[in-house]
């Protein structure tokens, strides 16, 4: 049976992440930092993915990373839940990532920038819209000509405003690649777009004749791209607990400090109900994702982990913070007041990686539940 | 420290002793019992080997594997679940010694009289009296909805010792013998038809005050021990993936295409999600439990389990159409043991009713989960700083 709970290193990390998290992403701060010119925090990024060495977790050593897994990955992903820290985390150190790991490594282009990846001096993105689902058809926005030039258009991707990377799908005359494109270079465009999420943008890649290095060719492509979905599906179901952890703790200690009717309003029962609801739900969350995380880390029983975590864990964030929103009342429903960017986040987190729908009908047939 | 070597090399011991096929069951399970591989957790000489519980399956699968006979954890859940435990923390090494063997090979089938047609959620209300009369007590009292309690040879009970003092200070806990003179059980009709429960009446029933578990006004926080057991025993279970109501559904929607449709079949995957997810949690907090470090989660499993298994019911008999227009049979029995899905889908779903209600009702746990978990105020209460005998009923 796999193992459930979080060992001692995986603790361990969570404290540093949290604290880290705790010094220099203070809400109001992030709020603020939402509407500047730099929504993203690259020196908080740095410290992150460089210093506590967070970026490359889940890459071997050989290719310099630290060869832990997918299981400490979850737990600095359900840190980034409940910070909603601006940095591009899931883009890079999750999506391109996983991305270039399926790919074969052996490659020089790849090697190279997986080390980079892993050390957080280069930044990546998986130029695919966030709402891909594992298992959708190979993307065809992107055509790689017979010269290896990419052109082409993708939306919403998510991280891409910050990435010097970009790792494309495309289809060129073999059938369908997976490419790396230097996000400087001649004929790339990325514009962003006002993303629901303040604190993880979206934006939109435009490819004239850029120059691309193909690293993953029609045998190996979608098989990689979908690694790089599935992966990041499950992990998303981690920042989805971390959110619904945020959003039941603030919710909790808002309630207690509150008094209506000369009572703190957190003794009235129907809300004491409500909690306990949203805790019972967040016990189920943690298992799922930690189930997912591990078989993540350990290649079994993949798909149904991710998609029973996404289909479980998605609809559970974004009702944590809709009642974060409705249980602080008035508060609740102001800019000042950073639920906004957790009820953001969950919803775009739903949208993410496949709607919890998608993950339901990707199920029915991994357990013989035809429709 | 056991490892998996030392019990695949014992249990393979016990069956070369006790060649299952030859063996008699009862023989079988004293042996086991003997040989420390009942309940591994449990101390050298009570049917353990202070084994970490996590390693139980182990046994169990070779045990299965080799055509073992088991005990019936249906006919002796309340004894496995509730009592078991109990009697362990609070128990004297004589009453570890005399109740737990024949509890764990069903020679003694137990029940628990706590409810009271006037204490159900508010158990420490109860008013079941207990006093002393030289070497023993004498307990006169009605309790209600006892499970079991007509093929029960033993009880946990909870009586009043103490009415002049606030009501959970007054109370002591027994072990109680169901054939002792003044215990008389009355079959308690339930909405399936069946009396699964009965109705205890109590006249100066006379205990041992050596069956006492616990100090004399300690009952209360005896009966903590034996609640929290009763939540995980009931929400806890172990099931495989496609199992426990889920299975039930999921069985039947495979085997009639012709009873799908779209709208259905989404539920049923929703509910396939969270019986998934329902058994990561219950994995979950075993292996916490085997860990050492039992979570508060047991409550909020129960809750959920309770859900579950009213939702996969509740579709079961939709998805049947006019078939579920149908019941098995109304005729009043007396169940053996306790099944949540035995039977046909009628049953299913009107027993399901009961899972919110038995082991605390989900409003109960929700309040444990706010006031304990999660640290909320509780409710104003008028019942704290008042005895027992002048609280309004
Ligand atoms: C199938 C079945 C088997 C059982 N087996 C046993 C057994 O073997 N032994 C035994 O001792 N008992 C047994 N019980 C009894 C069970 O423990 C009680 O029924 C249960 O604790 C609820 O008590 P009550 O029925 O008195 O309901 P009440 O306490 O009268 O509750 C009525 C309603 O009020 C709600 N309520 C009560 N207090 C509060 C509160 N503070 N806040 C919010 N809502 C509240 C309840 O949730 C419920 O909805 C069994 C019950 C069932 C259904």
């Amino acid at each position: 049976m796999s193992d459930l709970l979080y060992s001692e290193v995986e603790e361990d990390l969570r404290a540093s992440v949290r604290d880290l998290f705790k010094d220099r992403a203070e809400p109001a701060a992030l709020i603020t930092r939402t509407e500047t010119a730099e929504p993203y925090d690259l020196n908080l990024w740095r410290t992150l993915a460089a210093d506590l060495g967070a970026a490359g977790l889940a890459v071997p050593e050989a290719l310099g990373g630290h060869g832990a897994s997918a299981r400490e990955v979850a737990v600095v992903m359900e840190e980034l839940g409940r910070s909603v820290a601006p940095v591009p985390y899931l883009g890079s150190a999750v999506l391109a990532t996983s991305a270039l790991l399926a790919t074969d490594t052996a490659q020089a282009e790849v090697a190279e920038r997986l080390g980079k990846l892993a050390a957080g001096t280069l930044i990546g993105a998986l130029a695919v819209p966030l709402s891909t689902a594992p298992g959708a058809e190979f993307p065809s926005a992107v055509t790689a000509a017979a010269d290896g030039t990419l052109t082409g258009r993708v939306r919403s991707v998510v991280d891409a405003s910050v990435a010097e990377l970009l790792v494309v799908p495309a289809v060129g005359p073999d059938g369908p690649g997976l490419y790396t494109v230097d996000a400087a270079s001649a004929g790339v465009t990325v514009t962003e777009a006002i993303s629901l999420d303040l604190t993880r943008r979206i934006a939109d890649v435009t490819l004239e004749n850029a120059a691309a290095k193909r690293v993953a060719d029609a045998s190996t492509a979608a098989s990689a791209l979908d690694t790089a979905l599935v992966t990041a599906a499950g992990l998303l179901a981690s920042e989805q607990l971390g959110i619904a952890e945020w959003a039941l703790t603030e919710t909790v200690r808002y309630l207690k400090e509150r008094y209506q009717f000369a009572r703190q309003v957190g003794s009235f029962q129907s809300l004491k109900h409500r909690l306990a609801n949203l805790y019972t739900d967040l016990v189920n969350a943690r298992a799922t994702a930690r189930y997912a995380a591990d078989c993540l880390a350990s290649g079994d029983d993949i798909a149904i982990a991710v998609a029973v975590a996404q289909a479980r864990n998605s609809p559970i964030a974004v009702h944590a913070a809709e009642e974060a929103i409705q249980l602080h009342g008035g508060i609740g429903m102001t800019w000042e007041h950073p639920a906004h960017l957790y009820l953001k986040r969950a919803k775009s987190d739903e949208i993410a990686l496949g709607t919890p729908g998608r993950h339901r009908a990707a199920l029915a047939p991994l357990i013989d539940l035809p429709a | 420290m056991t490892t998996v070597d030392d019990l695949n090399r014992r249990v393979a011991e016990l069956l070369a002793a006790y060649p299952p096929e030859s063996t008699p069951r009862q023989d079988f399970l004293d042996a086991r019992f003997d040989a420390g591989l009942a309940w591994i957790h449990f101390p050298e000489g009570l049917g353990g080997l202070n084994a970490p519980r996590s390693l139980q399956s182990v046994v169990d699968k070779e045990l299965a594997a080799a055509g073992a006979p088991d005990n019936d954890k249906r006919r002796i859940g309340i004894g496995l679940g509730m009592a078991a435990p109990t009697i362990l923390a609070f128990g004297t090494p004589e009453q570890h010694q005399r109740f737990l063997r024949p509890l764990w090979t069903e020679r003694e089938v137990w029940c628990q009289l706590f409810s009271e047609p006037g204490a159900g959620s508010d158990l420490a209300a109860l008013g079941t009296h207990a006093v002393r009369d030289g070497d023993d007590w004498l307990v006169t009292g009605q309790k209600v909805w006892t499970s079991g309690a007509h093929k029960s040879q033993w009880a946990i009970l909870v009586t009043r010792t103490d009415p002049d003092v606030p009501k959970h200070r007054g109370m002591t806990y027994f072990l109680c013998d169901m054939t002792a003179p003044g215990v008389e059980v009355r079959p308690l009709r339930q909405i399936t038809g069946e009396a699964e429960f009965n109705e205890v009446f109590l006249s100066e029933v006379r205990i041992p005050d050596a069956h006492r578990l616990g100090a004399v006004g300690e009952g209360w926080k005896v009966a903590q021990t034996t609640l929290m057991n009763e939540r995980v025993a009931i929400g806890g279970t172990e099931f495989p993936r496609d199992g426990g109501m889920v299975g039930v559904v999921t069985e039947v929607w495979r085997e009639r295409p012709e009873l799908r449709t779209s709208e259905l079949h989404d539920r049923l995957l929703k509910l396939w999600v969270e019986g998934e997810s329902l058994r990561l949690v219950s994995s979950r907090l075993r292996q916490q439990l085997a860990a050492g470090a039992p979570g508060p989660e047991g409550s909020a499993v129960k809750v959920a389990f309770s859900e579950l298994n009213q939702a996969a019911s509740g579709l079961e008999i939709e998805l049947l159409g006019d078939e579920g227009l149908r019941y098995d049979d109304w005729t009043m029995r007396r169940p053996d043991g306790v099944n949540f899905l035995g039977r046909e889908a009628g049953y299913r779903y009107l027993r399901a009713k009961g899972n919110s209600i038995e082991g605390g009702t989900s409003e109960v746990l929700r309040n444990i989960i706010a006031e304990r978990v999660l640290g909320l105020p509780s409710e104003p209460r008028i019942d704290k700083d008042v005895a027992w005998k002048d609280l309004p009923r």
